[in-house]
Parts: C-alpha cells; structure tokens; sequence
C-alpha cells in the first residue's frame, strides 16, 4: 500500500507597514486620516496611562499591574476591529482593548487597585472583566459565541490571551470546540514572547502559535503585532467572517512585552538587553508615527497636541479612580448570592459587630 | 397522583422550564439521548439548538455554560459523573462560584450543574464518589442533593430559576427509584430542609440515598426503644440551620450521615456549626457516620462496604446514646 501525503499546510504571516512607516497599499486598509489620528491617539494615551500607572504602583497608590507597553498595536488595533455588538473577552493585558471598547478607564484602575468593583462595566458594554487565569475565559468566549449564534445576532467575539495560556488546557479546549460548533470566535494571541520568565521557545516547540488552527479546523494567521495595520486588518477579517458564519479564526499577534510581566518582576534578571534592543526598533507607536508623519498626518503641533490630550485624560482617569470610595463593609457580602443567604448574613453581623458597626 | 422515577421527576422538572422560559438551555455530553435518562427526548420537544450535545468537555461544560449566562442564557449543564467536577473545577469554584460577586451582581450566574453521584454499581474510584463536600467551601455557589422524585421536581425547578450557580447531586441509586409527584406543579425553596420522621432521643442528618438509610435505621432503633427524628438537609448550601439546631435543641443528639468521606465532609461542616450554635444543647459528642478515607473501591463487596450501611447508622446512633 502506498503511503500518501494526507496533507500539507501553509502558515501566513501579513505585515502592511515596515519598519520605516512605509506600507503596501495593497494590503493596507480601509481606514481615513481620521481613524488613523484616532487609532494613534488611543495608543499614545494607552502609553502615557501605562506609565502613570507604574508611577502610582511603586508610590503605593495602586495594586499589581500587567503593563502593556509594545503591546498597544497588538490589542488596540484587534479592538479597534470590532464593530457594536461584538464582544470582548480579555484576558489582562488589554488595557488598550477596554479604552477603544469604551470602558470608562478609571474602572480598570479601579480594579488593579484592589475593588472588584472596578469590573462593574457600563450595561450592555459586552466586555467581560479582567480574566487572570490565563485561558479560562477562551471557554466563556465559545459560550458567548455559541449563544450569539442561536441567536441569529450577526455579531463576533475577540478573546485575547497570551502565547503561555496557549500551554493550557483551556486553549485546546476552546480552540477545538469553537471549531466543532463553528462559533463566531476570534482567539487573539498576543505572543509576547515571555510568560514571566518562561520564554516562548519553552512553551511550545511549534514554530509558530498560527500554525495550531490547522489541527482544529481553523484558519491561523501570524500577524506582525507591531504593525496596528496589519493587525487591525486581520483581526477585522476574522470578525468578518465569524459574523459571516465562517467559523472561528486562531491570529497570532508577533509582538513583545517591553516592560516586566508585572509591577512585581524585574525581567532584567532572565532577559538578554539586545532582545529588548531589537524590538524596541519595532515600536509599534513610534511606526505608527513615522507613517502619519510620511503621509503629512503628523507633525511636532499634532504631536504635542496628542500628548497633551492624552496627559490630561491620564490625570481625569486618575482623579475619578483615587475619588471612588472604599467600598462599605457590608458591601463584601452582599453580591456573593442574588439573595443573602442566612449563614452570610450572620457573617457580615460578627464583622459589623468587630468593626463597631453593628445595629 | 402519579408515581414516577426520579428521572422522570427531573426530566418534567426541565421540560416545564424550558417551555416556560425560552431562555432555559440543556447542554452536556449525550443529553439528547439521555444517559441516564433524565433528558431524554428534549431535544425533541425543544430542538437542538436548546439541547446541545457536548464533546466530553468537562471543564468546557461549565466553561461554555458561564459563557451562555453572560449572554442571559440560563443553562442546565450535565457532567455525566460527580467525579467529574473536579476536571472542571476552575469554572465552577474559581468562576461561576464568583461572577455574582465580582460585577457586584450585574452578572447573574443562573447555571444549574446537574451531575450522577455515588456508588452501588461497583464501577470504580472515577464514577463512585460523592464530591458535595470539595465544594462546601468555595463561595458563592449552592448545593442541592434531593432523596426523593418528589423533591428531585421541586428543587431543581427553584434551582434552574435561581440566579446563582446551582451544584445539583442526583445518586444514581436514587434514578431509577419511583415516587409520588402531584400533578400540578409545584416548588421547593432551596435551603429549606424536611423533617422525614420526628423523634425526640437522637436527631439524625442525612440526605440523598442516605436518609432512605437512615429511615430503616430508625425504625430499626424504635423497635429497640430510640426515637430518631430524621432531617433530609436537601439542600447543603445554604443549610437549613433554623431546622437542624431546632431538632438539636430538642434531641440534644447529632448523628451526619453522608456517603462521602470523613475527613473533611459535609459532617464536619456541620458539627462544627452545631458546636458553634448549639453548644450547651449536646449531650453527647456529635458522631460523623461517613465512608472511610480511601477511594471507593471497585470491587462490589468492598464497595458495600465502605458505604455507609442501616448497621453503621445503628451503629453511630448507638455512639451518640452512649
């Protein structure tokens, strides 16, 4: 009997604008100087409230934080795909992601900052909260999915997670059952490249994160993840056809976690500097910025005008963030149960009673 | 009035949801057919877009369910075995155990898990287990275990309306057996218990397969001159406490009875409730009637014996009178 070839595949990788902000106009999209001076603007402002956030960190103003910084084309220009309707379903490195979706920032500082409160979204928002497991909310996101298209809405979901939950159970699990129901899923992987210390070279032998889709039934695509172009016109043709009823698409952004993995790292210690160096050359903002400035969309007024702009955002997310009250005691018991249970209710009475608030 | 098999009852039970509430789904491994019988011809009546068939997925069940809760859905998910919470164990303590409290209760969490528990057909460590306790201590979720078809009906109704996630134990001895269900329908609160049988000497809790047990105990005991007054918790979380500490205050006796293991039981939940609460009533050390700390064994001699029995119910009435 002969042995026959079952099958071949190809993996893609798409980059639409080089390193010097020039870009292939066949491949570059849709977009008017005016969603570019806004894609921009988001991504300036979600740097400049990364670094704020940093500051307050180490002046002990605000909890352990998952920086995004190099990351913001990746996650900003994935969200900046989605049209209303769509849902997002972050993991926590999505800072961006929630300004673009309209999330009012204050309640992601909010939740760094310790209040689970910082999750209560605006009504009809469709974001989930931040997910700090890794991969488990890749499984709501099939649920969602799922429930969207029995529901005859045309409208798709952005998951987005990391190359290390990409080592979970969770991201088979996902990955194989959107295909199997054909949810109307896209699964974002921002490769970062580290997972804490772990690089990505352990966390998979897989020459590419893309090239899993195949075994599932799915379309994957490599993206370069520093190029907002790239990355906005593949995620929106993944939405596309999601909200088509194509089915799932697996993108793996190509990108890198400038910064440590958390406010509570020091990634000096694993990482070698000429790494950095090397994609520090890839700054998604500042090809971003060459490219207006070739295309006369940018100048030193606009420049500044921008970080101004976004300076004084920062400094109106971080007042309406430090202005929200501690939450009252009480507050812990009561939106464990729709209804407070008996067992509960003597709990909150004995912590009332300790803190001399009782009736 | 009409006798039917506990399957039956949870069967009616999620039929009449579904067709009152749209919004009501099934989904598991193998719940068009039925494996256990419990939804068998839903699928039927409600189309297959409201009785989804699942990969074996555990973890993607509960997953997939809390995904559908977002969106407003209110799922009834199978796992197929109470062994099985454990493979999916992140989205059920970690979770949907969670959600209501961490949006402040924007996001209801109405998810019932409906699972198979227990031994009595000597298939092994991995289909036998009674896992109720492993999920005593996260929060936010509620445990309901019923005895009878009666309350099977009752409680999963009030489960499936309720708006957090809902553990719901079903003992595979207990699918099968016959009981009367009232025609006209009918709810029961979660966290209400039954007093099965009154007694003033010795107050014994059980619940599941186990107040059947510890109904024969007692008589048993009557004859030789105890009177047992019997609860059948029914549900574990939120416990009925108001029931058990009154049956305590009179009894001044406790006996728990559960099929899971000792250590770390339901029983100790409770004895330490009871000693918390009711302290200056006991007259006696409460006493845990339980399975040994070993996996159940696959053998079906040595299955029967590390389930509790009438004999060793007699036996921790015998201790707790002592």
């Amino acid at each position: 009997m002969p042995v026959t070839n079952l099958m071949t595949f190809n993996v893609s990788r798409m980059e639409v604008m080089d390193l010097d902000g020039n870009v292939d106009a066949g491949l570059m999209p849709d977009l008017s100087p005016e969603q570019v001076a806004e894609l921009y603007g988001i991504m300036v402002l979600t740097r400049r409230l990364d670094e704020r956030m940093l500051k307050l960190q180490r002046q002990g103003r605000l909890g352990t934080f998952a920086r995004v910084l190099g990351q913001e084309a990746a996650h900003i220009g994935a969200a900046y795909a989605m049209r209303e309707g769509d849902w997002l379903v972050p993991a926590f490195r999505e800072t961006g992601s929630f300004i673009v979706r309209g999330i009012p920032v204050e309640r992601v500082l909010q939740y760094w900052g310790g209040d689970e409160w910082g999750q209560h979204f605006p009504e009809g928002s469709r974001v989930l909260p931040v997910s700090v497991p890794v991969g488990t909310h890749m499984l709501h996101a099939v649920g969602i999915g799922w429930a969207m298209k029995q529901d005859r809405e045309r409208v798709a979901v952005l998951t987005v997670f990391g190359d290390g939950a990409t080592s979970e159970g969770d991201f088979h699990e996902a990955m194989n059952f959107a295909a199997v129901f054909q949810a109307p899923a896209v699964f974002l992987c921002q490769n970062n490249h580290w997972a804490i210390s772990v690089p990505y070279g352990r966390q998979t032998a897989a020459a590419s994160i893309a090239q899993k889709a195949i075994a599932y039934g799915m379309p994957g695509i490599q993206v370069d993840g520093n190029d907002v172009f790239a990355v906005y016109r593949v995620v929106r043709d993944a939405l596309d056809r999601a909200r088509n009823g194509e089915g799932p698409t697996l993108v793996e952004a190509h990108t890198y976690r400038m910064a440590d993995h958390t406010t509570s790292d020091d990634a000096r210690k694993y990482r070698p500097p000429e790494e950095t160096a090397y994609w520090q050359e890839r700054d998604p903002l500042e090809r971003l910025a060459r490219y207006m400035r070739r295309k006369g969309l940018l100048d030193e007024a606009r420049e500044a005008e921008t970080l101004a702009r976004a300076e004084a955002e920062v400094d109106r997310v971080v007042a309406a963030y430090e202005a929200f009250p501690a939450p009252p005691p009480d507050d812990l018991f009561a939106h464990l149960y729709a209804e407070m249970t008996p067992a509960l209710r003597a709990q909150r009475d004995a912590l009332l009673a300790a803190l001399g608030e009782g009736e | 009035m009409a006798e039917i098999p506990f399957t039956a009852a949870l069967n009616r039970a999620m039929a009449e949801e579904m067709k009152q509430d749209e919004r009501v789904v099934v989904l598991g491994e193998d719940v068009r057919a039925g494996f256990f019988g419990a939804t068998s011809g839903l699928v039927d009546i409600f189309g297959p877009e409201r009785v989804l068939n699942t990969p074996i997925w555990e973890s993607g069940i509960a997953g997939m369910a809390l995904g559908l809760a977002v969106t407003g859905l209110r799922p009834v998910a199978e796992l197929m075995f109470a062994d099985f919470f454990y493979l999916a164990a992140d989205e059920i303590a970690n979770q949907m155990a969670s959600w209501h409290y961490v949006t402040g209760g924007q996001t209801p969490v109405p998810i019932v898990v409906r699972t198979a528990a227990g031994g009595g057909f000597a298939i092994g460590y991995n289909h036998s287990q009674c896992t109720e306790a492993s999920f005593l201590n996260p929060p936010g979720l509620k445990i309901v275990a019923p005895s009878t078809a009666h309350d099977a009906y009752g409680l999963l109704k009030s489960a499936i309306r309720d708006d957090n996630p809902v553990l719901f134990i079903e003992h595979k001895l207990l699918y099968g057996v016959p009981g009367e269900v009232p025609d006209e329908e009918y709810l029961i609160p979660l966290g209400e218990a039954a007093v099965r049988r009154e007694g003033k000497d010795v107050t014994v809790l059980a619940w599941s397969t186990m107040v059947g047990k510890a109904l024969q105990a007692s008589e048993e005991l009557e004859k030789q001159g105890v009177s047992v007054e019997v609860i059948d918790a029914r549900t574990l979380v939120p416990l009925d406490e108001a029931t058990l500490l009154a049956s305590v205050a009179k009894t001044g006796r406790l006996v728990t009875v559960e099929e899971g293991r000792k250590r770390g039981g339901v029983g100790a939940e409770i004895a330490a409730t009871v000693m918390e609460k009711a302290f200056g009533s006991l007259k006696a050390p409460v006493v845990r009637v339980a399975a040994p700390n070993i996996p159940v064994p696959s053998g079906p001699a040595a299955e029967a014996m590390h389930v509790p029995s009438v004999p060793s119910i007699i036996g921790g009435v015998r201790t707790a009178l002592a």
